[in-house]
């Protein structure tokens, strides 16, 4: 099981690298994919299996899908490619990478004072995760689901007052151009003076 | 809702319905005697060819698939020396039938023409050319029309018919 | 003995799973003959059971062509993953109590994250086929799975929660007095739509939808890549019925017959009835589509869990 962890975090950390540094969008998404399933492998041999596949269905199943549409409708061109490149220089990750290392090596620190990691402990089953939320933690689930609400009708909002403000002139529009031609748009025979006769 | 059901349930009935399809190469289609399939060209009940060399078909062919040659016998009676179809461009629109003054050339309900070579697809007389008289059994085109030799104009000879006047031909 | 028999067991489903998917496109194909009044392939082998050995050798030696606009590592990467997470699903699927690959104790779970998985196969399809149609398949299958995937998943709650279980095992086992399909009848029937629309079967086909994107997301493929997508549909809806079966007709569970012939006569029932609506049902507007997902089919399920719920509790 170590084996299985240490090899899910390897592919973790360097599917992460290769996130921040591919320079077309699709690709960089398609490893944080790879990313978030190598750490529901690591969720999964820490002895969470439910929180492994939560993190499966919604991080890598759901959410990235979304991602993934989004970045396909933008259709990013070489343009962008160029400004990634640009964003790759040193100068721009230098200070980001020295802040991390310090971090990285707070966290080593810690890791070996406190001795070895806690490493296999008892499996999690679901009905433990679903007793814990909502039992102590229920008010946290409870605010959760309210600012999800609310975020839900501000986006129904939203969309319902843009899609209003953009069909209604179309509408008009292209009424007023059907009475000004006062026909068809669409006639046989329009282009041609053969047809009059 | 209920009339996605319906129609589900409709189309499984069809599991004891009788199958159209018609099973070719064993179980031939039944093809109409009057069939627009490969072109013939017909004979006299007596046995001489209907063709006269008139050039008709050949020039209402659409596709330009007809080509023939006409020749005279020693007796003056026009007929094609050769006479080619292709048959790779025929559409078997059925236009030459129609423009045929003589009921030479007829379409038959025959479709099993296919060949591996292109070459093959073209017929000439001797492979167009049948013993019979086709669609139309009686019909003797030189027996309506009569014969005009030297000496005798049309309809002068005993027991001739007289020349039918064209313009009494009213539908 | 011991370790072998894992392996035989992994060797066994792979195969028997691959070839009913194949056996699956002759099937469909004289099933939808039956349907229209049609005979279907009969002429290759006995019944036309050869037509699917003839369609593989010309699918194997058709030019596997690569368009020089796609996008190269992705376009060859996504069919594959439409196979590999079907076929992962199989490892959890309870064929009978001793042929199961692995029993897993969140088996409905890992089906759900596999098949919200194959959502990148027609996605990345679409995209990195660099064609208009292709795209728009793709954003089709996207917005399409990612609804319905919602209700599926909520559907299944149902049955956990009358399971008190994420194992399809003891889900099966669950269902010795009662098969859920009579309590939970409206499960039933959502599970079944976005099985529909999870396999992108004909109802739901827009992803693909030849008479008006072309092929959609596979246009752009040919030769085995596009036998990847093939096997992959109908995998799907192998894997989709035989979960059907065991979800929620009992799986194994019946009598006089051995239970592995139970099993396959639940499985193939769901099959034909997969085929049988294509065969009458027609394709539905993109945004008929969508609406019937977020406004009638995710509120039927969360009423489904909380009337299941509240009876669940009341019994107690």
């Amino acid at each position: 099981m170590d084996a299985v962890f240490y090899i899910a975090a390897a592919v973790a950390i360097l599917a992460t690298i290769m996130v921040i540094t591919r320079l077309n969008a699709v690709h960089a998404l398609l490893y944080l994919i790879v990313s978030l399933l190598s750490v529901a492998v690591v969720f999964y041999t820490l002895g969470a299996p439910f929180i492994a596949a939560l993190e499966a269905i919604i991080y890598a199943g759901a959410i990235m899908v979304l991602f993934v549409f989004v970045v396909m409708m933008l259709n990013l061109g070489t343009k962008t490619m160029d400004t990634e490149r640009t964003w790759l220089r040193p100068r721009m990750w230098m200070g980001p990478c020295i802040l991390t290392a310090i971090l990285i090596a707070e966290v080593a620190y810690l890791l070996f004072k406190a001795g070895a990691a806690t490493q296999g402990a008892a499996a999690v089953v679901p009905k433990q995760v679903g007793i814990a939320l909502f039992g102590p933690y229920v008010i946290g689930v409870e605010l959760a689901s309210m600012l999800l609400l609310g975020a839900l009708v501000g986006a129904y909002h939203l969309g319902v007052g843009k899609r209003e403000r953009l069909e209604t002139p179309d509408v008009i529009d292209s009424d007023a151009t059907r009475t000004a031609s006062g026909r068809n748009p669409v006639r046989p025979g329009a282009g041609g003076s053969s047809s009059a006769a | 809702m209920l009339s996605l059901l319906r129609t589900i349930w409709d189309v499984l009935l069809h599991t004891f319905h009788h199958r159209v399809t018609v099973q070719y190469p064993e179980q031939k289609a039944y093809l109409a005697p009057r069939y627009r399939g490969r072109i013939i060209l017909s004979r006299d009940p007596d046995g001489g060819e209907r063709c006269v060399g008139c050039y008709l078909c050949a020039a209402v062919c659409p596709v330009d698939c007809i080509a023939l040659q006409a020749t005279e016998d020693k007796n003056g009676r026009r007929f094609p020396e050769w006479f080619r179809i292709n048959f790779s461009r025929c559409i078997f629109c059925g236009f030459c039938e129609d423009a045929c003054p003589t009921y030479a050339i007829q379409l038959t309900p025959d479709v099993e023409m296919s060949e591996y070579h292109r070459q093959n697809m073209i017929y000439e007389k001797e492979h167009l050319l049948i013993d019979g008289p086709g669609k139309y059994p009686g019909y003797n085109y030189w027996r309506v029309c009569g014969v005009a030799i030297r000496g005798k104009d049309k309809a002068e000879a005993e027991h001739e018919a007289p020349v039918t006047d064209l313009h009494t031909l009213m539908p | 003995m011991t370790s072998f028999y894992p392996i035989a067991i992994i060797i066994g489903v792979l195969i028997v799973a691959l070839s009913i998917a194949s056996g699956l496109i002759w099937l469909e194909r004289r099933l939808l003959a039956l349907w229209q009044d049609r005979y279907g392939p009969n002429r290759v082998g006995p019944f036309g059971l050869l037509q699917v050995v003839a369609d593989m050798i010309k699918i194997f030696t058709k030019e596997d062509w690569i368009p020089p606009f796609a996008d190269k590592p992705v376009f060859v990467f996504a069919p594959a993953i439409i196979v590999v997470t079907v076929l992962m699903t199989f490892a959890v699927l309870p064929i009978t109590p001793r042929i199961i690959v692995t029993n897993l104790n969140i088996g409905l779970l890992f089906f759900l994250a596999m098949s919200s998985l194959g959502v990148y196969s027609v996605v990345l399809a679409g995209w990195s086929s660099n064609n208009k149609y292709s795209l728009l398949g793709g954003v089709r299958a996207a917005a399409q799975m990612l609804s319905y995937e919602v209700f599926m998943g909520l559907s299944l709650m149902g049955v956990v929660v009358l399971t008190g279980s994420f194992d399809l095992s003891k889900i099966v086992e669950a269902q010795r007095k009662m098969w859920f399909v009579i309590p939970q009848f409206v499960g039933f029937v959502l599970f079944l739509i976005a099985g529909l629309a999870e396999t992108r079967r004909l109802p739901f086909d827009l992803p693909e939808a030849e008479s008006e994107l072309v092929a959609g997301y596979h246009s752009e493929y040919s030769g085995m890549k596009f036998g990847m997508f093939f096997v992959g549909e109908y995998l799907g809806v192998t894997l989709i019925s035989a979960l059907i079966a065991v979800l929620f007709l009992g799986g194994w569970l019946g009598p006089c017959l051995p239970p592995i012939i139970w099993f396959f006569i639940k499985m193939f029932l769901f099959i034909c009835f997969f085929i049988l609506l294509r065969a009458s049902l027609p394709r539905p507007r993109f945004d008929q589509l969508m609406s019937w997902g977020w406004k009638l089919m995710l509120p039927l399920a969360l009423a489904n869990i909380l009337v299941t719920g509240a009876v669940v509790l009341a019994h107690r």
